[in-house]
C-alpha cells in the first residue's frame, strides 16, 4: 500500500520529529510513552499530532507500562508505538519479549543517552546496543535499526513499522541523542510504501491464532471482530494457549527465528562506500557512521585507500555483508560511542580475513572525523 | 449502557437450585480443559459467578475482552471464550489501558489477583483507577502467592504461614479497597466467594458501571494458605472466608471456624458491599472528539 503523505518536500526538522512524521506516515494510530530525555519530544509532538490523524497518544505512569499499553492496542488492531532512552529502554525489557513471544507488532525507539544507570541524560551514546539485541530473556529474535541523520530516521521509523507489520515482532528504532536532537534539512518523500499485517481470510472458518503460513507469520486478527482467540507470553501451541511439551515449544521459539532469518534480504540494509579498492574500511553506525564517512573523504585525499561500512540494521547483524568487506580490505575498523559492543560481532564475521581493530569512545564525547582521520592515517602508515 | 441498580445486601434467604442457575458452558473453552486451578479452590466459584453476570447482562461475547497478569487468578483468562490477553506479571491493567483506548467498543476486564495486583502491578492498578478508564477489575484475594508455591504476598495477614514466612508473617497486608478507594476508583466493592449469588449481583453492577471498576473478591488457597495455617481444605477455606465477611449477618457466620485459624482474627478487608461508587468523566485518551479529526 502506498500512502500520501500531506507535507511533502524540504522541511527543517529535529530527528525525534522526524520519527514522528516517519511514524504518522506508516499509520501509527496509537502513542504511549512515559517522559525521559533525550526522547520527549517525540511524545510531546505525538500527543499534538495523534488527535489529527484519529489516532490516541497517553501518557503512562512508566516504560513497562507505556510498551504494555501499545502492545494492548496494537492486539486492538492499532499501528503503536513508544519512546524512551537507557533507563526507560531497560524497564521495557520485560515487554520487548513479550511482545517478540506473543507476536505483537510494535515499533520501540530508543535514543540513547550516557550509561550505566541514569548516567548522562543529554549526552550521546551507543551504549545500548547489546541491550536492544539481548536485553530481554531467553531466545528471542530482534530487529534493530540505527538511522545515521534526521532524513534516515524518518526513513527507518517507516520501515520499523513495515518491518513490525510484516513479521508481527517488535522492532527497534536505535539512534543517539546527538540524531534525536540535530535541526537538519530534510526532503521528505511524497509517498511511502507501508505494509500491514496480514489479517485472516473471511472464509475462514476454524481461526487459530498461531496457526503460520509457509512464510513462519501467523494471520493477526484484532480483538473484538468476532474472532476469540488466547494470546501468552508462556510457551503455547497453534491455538495460543499454554503447553509444556518440549517439541511444541521447541517449534515455537525456532519458527519465531526463522521468519525473520529466512528474510535477511527484506531486513538488512548497509551502506557502502568506497569500498571496491579499499585496503581500510570503517565499520561505523549511528551518528559515528557519519563521522567516518567524512573521515574517509579526507583520507582518500591524502592517498589513503579507505572505505566505509555504515549498517543501517544492526539486528539481525549484517554477518555477510562484513564477511564480503573482510575479504576485501586488510583492516577493520570499528568505531563505537561505547566500550566495544559490535566489535565483537565484525571479529565473528571477518573469520580472522581482517585484521580488525577498535576506537571507542564513552562518557558523552562523539566520535569524531579528526580522531577516525588519525586513526585511518596511523594504520596506513604502519601498512607502508 | 444502562446503570443497574441493586440491592447490594444479599438476600441469604434466597433458594437457589441448580437448575436456576444459568448454564455458563458456552463461555468456557471446552477444548482448554481441564483447567489447572487445585481442588478446593475457589477462583472457580468466582469465574462461575463473573459467567453468569455476562450472561445476565446479555453482553456481547465478541466484544468481552479479558486481560490477565501472572498467577492463580490470571489463569482464568485461559478458559473464557472471549478474546484473551495473559500477559506480563502484574500489568494487565497497562495492557488493558492500550486495549480499551485503541477500542473503546470493547467491554475490557481485567482478572488479577493479590500478589499480581497489588505487589508487582500496584503501580498500574492505581493509576487505571485515577485515570477512570472504563474497564472492570477482577481482584481476586487469596492472601498468598498460590502458583509460586505459597509465599507470604501483601494481602497475607500478620501471623499467618507462608513458606517465606514460616515463622508467621511479620508485614501487615494491604487493604485493597482502601487503596483503591484512595486511588479515584469510581467503582469499589468487596465479595466474598462464599457468596456466589452476591458475587453475581455486585459484578453485574461493577460491569455496568460506567469508567474503573474495581472488585475485590475475597477467594482462598486450600493448598498452601489452608494446608500451611492448618486451617483445611475447600469447604473449611470458605468458612474462613465466610469468618472474614463482617458485612453480612446470617447462617453463614454461624459457621466460624475460629478456633482452627492460628493466625490473629483478620483485620484487613472485613466489610463487604459496594464501597465506593461515584460517577465522573471516563478517560478516553487524548484524541479528537467525535467526528472532529480530518
Amino acid at each position: 500500500m502506498t500512502i500520501q503523505i500531506t507535507m511533502p518536500g524540504e522541511k527543517l526538522i529535529q530527528g525525534n520529529e522526524a520519527c514522528v512524521m516517519g511514524a504518522i506516515a506508516s499509520g501509527c494510530n496509537f502513542y504511549g510513552g512515559y517522559p525521559i530525555t533525550p526522547s520527549s519530544e517525540i511524545a510531546e509532538h505525538m500527543v499534538r499530532r495523534m488527535p489529527k490523524v484519529g489516532g490516541v497518544s497517553i501518557q503512562m505512569e512508566d516504560e513497562i507500562s507505556a510498551l504494555a499499553s501499545i502492545i494492548g492496542a496494537s492486539l486492538a488492531g492499532s499501528k503503536a508505538m513508544t519512546a524512551t532512552s537507557g533507563p526507560g529502554f531497560s524497564l521495557m525489557q520485560e515487554h520487548i519479549g513479550f511482545a517478540a513471544m506473543a507476536e505483537v507488532p510494535c515499533v520501540i525507539v530508543n535514543v540513547m543517552r550516557g550509561g550505566p544507570s541514569t548516567g548522562m541524560p543529554t549526552s550521546p551514546s551507543q551504549g545500548d546496543v547489546m541491550q536492544a539485541r539481548w536485553g530481554t530473556h531467553g531466545d528471542h529474535p530482534a530487529i534493530v535499526l540505527a538511522p545515521a541523520s534526521v532524513g534516515e530516521v524518518f526513513d527507518l521509523t517507516v520501515k520499523a513499522f513495515n518491518l513490525a507489520e510484516r513479521f508481527r515482532t517488535p522492532v527497534i528504532l536505535l539512534y543517539d541523542e546527538i540524531i534525536g536532537h540535530t535541526r537538519e534539512s530534510v526532503s521528505l518523500p511524497e509517498s511511502v510504501t507501508v505494509i500491514d499485517r496480514v489479517t485472516p481470510d473471511d472464509a475462514l472458518e476454524e481461526f487459530w491464532p498461531k496457526e503460520a503460513d509457509p512464510d513462519g507469520v501467523p494471520a493477526m486478527s484484532p480483538f473484538g471482530d468476532g474472532r476469540r482467540f488466547h494470546v501468552t507470553g508462556l510457551a503455547h501451541d497453534h491455538r495460543g494457549f499454554p503447553t509444556n511439551d518440549t517439541a511444541v515449544a521447541e517449534a515455537l521459539i525456532n519458527r519465531l527465528h526463522r521468519k525473520i532469518d529466512a528474510h535477511l534480504d527484506e531486513v538488512i540494509e548497509v551502506e557502502e562506500y568506497l569500498l571496491d579498492d579499499a585496503d581500510v574500511a570503517i565499520f561505523a553506525y549511528g551518528i559515528v557512521g557519519r563521522s567516518a564517512k567524512l573521515a574517509v573523504e579526507r583520507a582518500r585525499l591524502n592517498g589513503i585507500k579507505a572505505g566505509l561500512i555504515r549498517p543501517l540494521t544492526l539486528w539481525p547483524f549484517p554477518t555477510a555483508q562484513v564477511a564480503e568487506v573482510a575479504r576485501k580490505v586488510d583492516t577493520i575498523v570499528v568505531a563505537e560511542m561505547n566500550l566495544g559492543q559490535l566489535v565483537g560481532e565484525v571479529e565473528r564475521a571477518a573469520k580472522g580475513q581482517a585484521e580488525v581493530v577498535s576506537h571507542l569512545r564513552t562518557g558523552g564525547e562523539p566520535v569524531t572525523p579528526t580522531a577516525l582521520e588519525e586513526v585511518l592515517a596511523k594504520i596506513d602508515g604502519g601498512n607502508a | 449502557m444502562t446503570d443497574v441498580k441493586i440491592d447490594i445486601q444479599p438476600d441469604m434467604t434466597t433458594e437457589v437450585t441448580a437448575t436456576e442457575r444459568a448454564d455458563v458452558r458456552s463461555y468456557l473453552r471446552q477444548w482448554a480443559m481441564p483447567h489447572v486451578l487445585c481442588p478446593g479452590c475457589a477462583h472457580g466459584i468466582v469465574l462461575r459467578s463473573f459467567l453468569e453476570a455476562v450472561d445476565q447482562l446479555q453482553l456481547d461475547q465478541d466484544k468481552i475482552a479479558m486481560v490477565a497478569g501472572i498467577g492463580c487468578s490470571s489463569r482464568l483468562a485461559g478458559y473464557v471464550d472471549f478474546c484473551t490477553l495473559h500477559g506480563t506479571h502484574g500489568r494487565a491493567p497497562a495492557f488493558a489501558t492500550g486495549l480499551k483506548l485503541a477500542r473503546p467498543d470493547l467491554n475490557v476486564v481485567v482478572v488479577t489477583g493479590d500478589g499480581d495486583g497489588l505487589a508487582i502491578g500496584g503501580n498500574h492498578l492505581i493509576h487505571a483507577a485515577r485515570r477512570n478508564i472504563d474497564m472492570t477489575v477482577l481482584l481476586l484475594n487469596n492472601s498468598i502467592y498460590g502458583m509460586t508455591g505459597g509465599q507470604a504476598a501483601p494481602t497475607t495477614p500478620e501471623g499467618a504461614i507462608a513458606s517465606t514466612a514460616p515463622q508467621g508473617h511479620i508485614e501487615p497486608g494491604f487493604d485493597a479497597c482502601k487503596l483503591l478507594m484512595g486511588a479515584g476508583a469510581s467503582y469499589v466493592a468487596r465479595v466474598f466467594a462464599a457468596n456466589p449469588i452476591e458475587m453475581t449481583k455486585v459484578m453485574m453492577d461493577g460491569l455496568s458501571h460506567p469508567g474503573f471498576a474495581f472488585i475485590e473478591l475475597v477467594s482462598d488457597c486450600p493448598e498452601y494458605f489452608g494446608r500451611y495455617n492448618k486451617i483445611g481444605g475447600g469447604p473449611e477455606m470458605l468458612n474462613w472466608i465466610a469468618v472474614r465477611d463482617e458485612g453480612i449477618a446470617g447462617p453463614l457466620s454461624e459457621k466460624r471456624f475460629v478456633e482452627h485459624i492460628p493466625v490473629k482474627p483478620p483485620a484487613i478487608g472485613v466489610k463487604s458491599g459496594v464501597l465506593q461508587r461515584e460517577i465522573r468523566p471516563v478517560y478516553a485518551g487524548v484524541r479528537a472528539a467525535e467526528g472532529q479529526h480530518t
